[in-house]
């Protein structure tokens, strides 16, 4: 009888253990939304933590974590310090990834040709309207440019994409800067729009002389003709994770208040020159405490051990010493009711 | 004639009747007044949502083609014009074919032919939107773009006031395109309408025409249509309504640009279309959701005219 007993007490052990798998939701930018699937999956076996994402979009993460509709808000673009502080909410930062170039032009293959930045933004401005513009030909000597009108396909939904995309553009073109500027969406000047990195894709393989931007690993997935673009200190680079990696160890990680730092067009000489991290916004006054610390608990273990994750599907991990003072971040900032600290 | 069951007639006291007569009818009537509040409801918060654009903007709003989210300057100006430019083209496409089809099915077809082609255009019109808009994107689009367009450019391009319409690069998207996709998705609509009250046409009219010698066609010119002008105009504004708030067939198709184009081939941008797209990164508090919300009460507008245009002349004959 005691022996039935025990027995039963561990059976409901293990399965009040199991059921305890907790849950923590969390909703915004799409672009890491397939590593955070990813991560959800390897942490809901290894620490039980279950992570519901909705890949809502950047400006609904932003909204939903403004409300406390979840326990952590996700965003493409850094939100400023102002509307932190406002909403107490820490911004810090996950993976990396790459914005490149996608062309469709017969004949000529993956990452041969040569973009200058300025040329990238001059295309997008409707200046340089043919494929075998002098500019084009010159910086491609020997590449057989054919005589068909450069179509640019933009997203035409709001995206975290397009503003990092803009945001190189703006860098590189003053004229971008002064007539467009950056934004998860922007008034375009030339070409058509396309909905997600996946209507951007069709759209330029369907028109020849097309060119496009997606995501790095969304390109490489696909195998869509990716393009070089020249960088600040004049080289041309292949988008290749090695560069992405160049342009993330240039980053000045500790001026960026906020982690917000600037990836775009680093000096590095191989540095892939448009490159931005993703960010998690995460109340510093939390109302429920457990919630927030499995969420802190959550991204500690992805940090550790997500980098193999991150690198599988094309993202780049933060640098080790960004991953410890993001740890002395979430020590210092957030706090339950009585002061403590969530995390230890 | 031995026993026969009958029942016992228990009537319920009169008063628990009467109570029962008075819930019931107070239910029925929640539930009718419930869609007026809903509809009510629905422009109320649209306006509200709105109006913070609507203030900033003025009536300007309603034809500023600026959407520039970075200098926060917005305009319902392409949009607009969009969905009207979409909408009226595809009833110039739809229309005639819708004509054809009902004038087919009503007088000439054989009659075991018509079950199956009515039912294969109402099946058209089950059809879900993001279909079309797929088979739109993957089918059609190349074809406009390597055939179609380059053909028209060559053929009208260079004609006087007109050409203009049919010049620009072939990229296959555009208002040409979306207004096609959109013809295609409305034609069941108003041919199914056009059968159903070219079948109104009480026989012994036509038959008279006939009697006196006429052909089907001046039976149809004189008879039916004229019998049913009314009607037939009621459905037309059916498939017009239901053009105006088409989005994600659109969507796949027209190029999504808030640029105003002189060319049919050049891409553009509807009220629903945009409003699809923009609306997740869209900031609360922000005046781009205003915009958008702002967007959205103009096109409850529209389409309620519309409509409230369509059942004016669809109501039935009373004489």
């Amino acid at each position: 009888m005691k022996l039935i007993s025990t027995a039963l007490a561990l059976t409901l052990a293990a399965f009040t253990a199991t059921a305890q798998a907790q849950q923590i939701t969390g909703a915004g930018a799409t672009f890491p939304a397939p590593v955070y699937a990813k991560w959800g999956e390897a942490a809901k076996a290894a620490i039980g933590i279950e992570l519901n994402y909705q890949a809502i979009g950047s400006g609904g993460g932003q909204n939903q974590i403004i409300n406390r509709t979840v326990d952590f808000g996700a965003s493409d673009a850094p939100v400023d310090a102002a509307k932190l502080e406002q909403n107490h909410l820490l911004q810090f930062p996950t993976v990396m990834g790459g914005v490149v170039p996608i062309v469709n032009l017969p004949g000529i293959d993956a990452n041969k040709l040569k973009l200058p930045s300025e040329l990238l933004a001059e295309i997008y401005l409707g200046k340089i309207v043919k494929w075998n513009d002098p500019k084009l030909v010159e910086a491609n000597h020997g590449l057989p440019l054919p005589n068909l009108p450069i179509a640019p396909v933009y997203r035409a939904d709001g995206s975290g994409t397009t503003f990092v995309f803009t945001s190189y553009l703006s860098a590189v073109s003053p004229d971008w800067k002064a007539q467009v500027g950056a934004a998860t969406s922007v008034k375009w000047v030339a070409g058509n729009g396309a909905k997600g990195n996946d209507g951007v894709a069709a759209t330029v393989k369907q028109v020849k002389g097309g060119i496009g931007y997606v995501e790095f690993a969304y390109a490489t997935q696909n195998k869509l003709t990716t393009t070089q673009l020249r960088n600040k200190a004049g080289h041309f680079v292949a988008p290749t994770p090695a560069a992405f990696i160049a342009a993330a160890n240039a980053g000045d990680w500790k001026g960026a208040a906020n982690y917000a730092v600037n990836l775009i067009d680093t000096a590095a000489a191989d540095a892939w020159p448009i490159v931005s991290p993703t960010f998690i916004l995460l109340p510093t006054n939390p109302q429920d405490v457990t919630h927030s610390a499995n969420v802190i608990r959550f991204f500690d273990f992805a940090y550790k051990n997500g980098g193999d994750i991150a690198k599988s599907l094309d993202y780049i991990a933060l640098p080790a010493a960004v991953q410890d003072a993001v740890r002395s971040s979430w020590r210092s900032e957030i706090k339950g009711p009585d002061g403590a600290p969530v995390w230890k | 004639m031995s026993d026969v069951a009958v029942l016992p007639f228990r009537p319920a006291s009169r008063r628990a009747a009467a109570f029962g007569d008075r819930l019931f009818a107070f239910l029925a009537m929640s539930a009718g007044v419930l869609v007026l509040v809903l509809l009510g409801a629905i422009i109320v918060s649209l306006f509200i949502g709105g109006w913070p654009s609507f203030r900033a903007f003025g009536l300007p709003f309603l034809v500023n083609t600026d959407w520039d989210p970075v200098q926060n300057v917005f305009g319902a100006g392409v949009p607009v014009f969009g969905t009207l430019v979409t909408a009226v083209l595809a009833l110039l496409i739809a229309v005639p074919l819708a004509f054809g089809i009902a004038f087919y099915l009503t007088e000439i077809a054989p009659g075991w032919f018509r079950r199956p082609v009515g039912t294969a255009i109402e099946l058209l019109a089950a059809v879900p939107s993001i279909i079309y808009g797929m088979w739109g994107f993957f089918v059609i689009v190349p074809i406009m773009g390597d055939y179609v367009e380059p053909f028209l450019t060559d053929q009208l391009g260079d004609l006087p006031v007109i050409g203009g319409l049919f010049q620009g690069a072939p990229f296959g998207t555009g208002l040409l395109t979306a207004a096609l996709i959109l013809a295609v998705m409305i034609i069941p609509f108003i041919a199914a309408t056009m059968r159903d009250v070219f079948n109104t046409v009480p026989a012994v009219f036509k038959e008279s025409a006939y009697g006196v010698g006429c052909t089907t066609w001046e039976v149809m010119r004189s008879i039916v249509v004229p019998y049913t002008r009314a009607s037939v105009v009621g459905g037309i504004m059916l498939g017009l309504g239901r053009a105006l708030g088409e989005t994600m067939a659109v969507t796949f198709v027209i190029g999504n640009t808030n640029r105003i184009t002189t060319s049919l081939f050049g891409p553009g941008n509807t009220i629903a279309s945009i409003v699809a797209l923009e609306f997740p990164e869209s900031q609360a508090g922000s005046l781009k959701l205003s915009s958008l919300l702002a967007l959205g009460f103009i096109l409850f507008v529209i389409s309620f005219i519309v409509l409230a245009i369509s059942r004016l002349l669809l109501r039935p004959r009373s004489a």
